[in-house]
């Protein structure tokens, strides 16, 4: 069974809908952001939040912490690492990932539900899906516009985008999450763990966690 | 211990809302002919060793991607 580990930093406020959507294929447990030791889990997710007040710039202090020393370095060697929301403004800020994220074209929290079209389906995060398939997940972020330099952009690999006409906050392409080039690391504004019970309004975001659990269940 | 001020601009050529906000915001007060406004960061430090102010700026005070910055006294 799937091992889990949830990054917890102070500010993260959706570690436990994390756990909870990891529970639902495996197990799962909270990594405090002190402590170097990644319990030997099998893959790590880094959620939501405001991760130390979001102070400086998203992301930017809490790539430092201990805990992110270690998942860098379970990245590296191919281990899979999930950056959701605020998780993947500190994945970007790691260098884990490319690119950054800048605030809203509209300057304003957005919280709703999107549709998010999946366009690659060959990585670990994606696999239980089929291609161009529309995943109906909430945002709710200030500052999840992506921004890549044009010269860099043709590089990146995008593995969601926004359906047509549902960009919410004016990334580039409408990219929504995109992978390193190994595909072992993916980041995305979207949060599939808050959309993995129909009482919610939808279940798609659980092909996230399934894929990742197929993944170690082959291996 | 010497002060130090580190200036943080969003890049050129990336689009800055909140400048624009303010932009757009000014002329409904009355005030007229502005152009070109962006909002960034000031950051004030007493440190010690002035050369190192540099290698904190690309560590970790700014991002490169997507903001420049100017050290001032």
């Amino acid at each position: 069974m799937t091992r889990f580990g949830v990054i917890r930093f102070p500010g993260s406020c959706d570690d436990m809908d994390a756990v909870l959507a990891c529970e639902k294929v495996g197990e799962a447990e909270i990594l405090w952001h002190r402590d170097r030791d990644l319990k030997g889990v099998d893959a790590i997710v880094v959620p939501g939040g405001f991760s130390y007040g979001d102070y400086l710039r998203v992301g930017a202090i809490a790539r430092f912490s201990p805990v992110m020393e270690s998942v860098i370095a379970f990245a590296r060697e191919g281990g899979p690492v999930l950056g959701i929301c605020n998780g993947f403004q500190v994945l970007c800020e790691a260098g884990l990932l490319p690119g950054a994220l800048l605030p809203n074209v509209g300057l304003r929290f957005v919280c709703r539900q999107v549709g998010i079209e999946v366009v690659d389906t060959d990585t670990p995060f994606t696999s239980a899906c089929e291609e161009g398939e529309v995943l109906s997940i909430p945002v709710k972020h200030q500052t999840g516009r992506y921004f890549v330099p044009p010269e860099q952009l043709p590089a990146v690999r995008v593995v969601v985008r926004y359906a047509e006409g549902g960009n919410p906050n004016g990334s580039t392409n409408d990219i929504a999450g995109v992978a390193n080039p190994a595909g072992n690391v993916f980041g995305l504004m979207p949060h599939p763990e808050h959309a993995v019970d129909p009482l919610t309004g939808s279940a798609d975001g659980l092909k996230i966690f399934e894929s990742l659990a197929r993944v170690h269940a082959v291996a | 211990m010497p002060r130090v001020r580190v200036l943080v601009r969003p890049k050129e050529g990336i689009l800055d809302p909140q400048g624009i906000a303010v932009e757009r915001a000014l002329p409904a007060l009355g005030f007229e002919g502005v152009s070109n406004v962006h909002v960034g960061r000031l950051i004030e430090l007493d440190v010690e060793d002035r050369s190192q102010v540099d290698a904190m700026c690309r560590k970790l005070l700014v991002n490169p991607l997507i903001e420049d910055y100017e050290i001032v006294s």
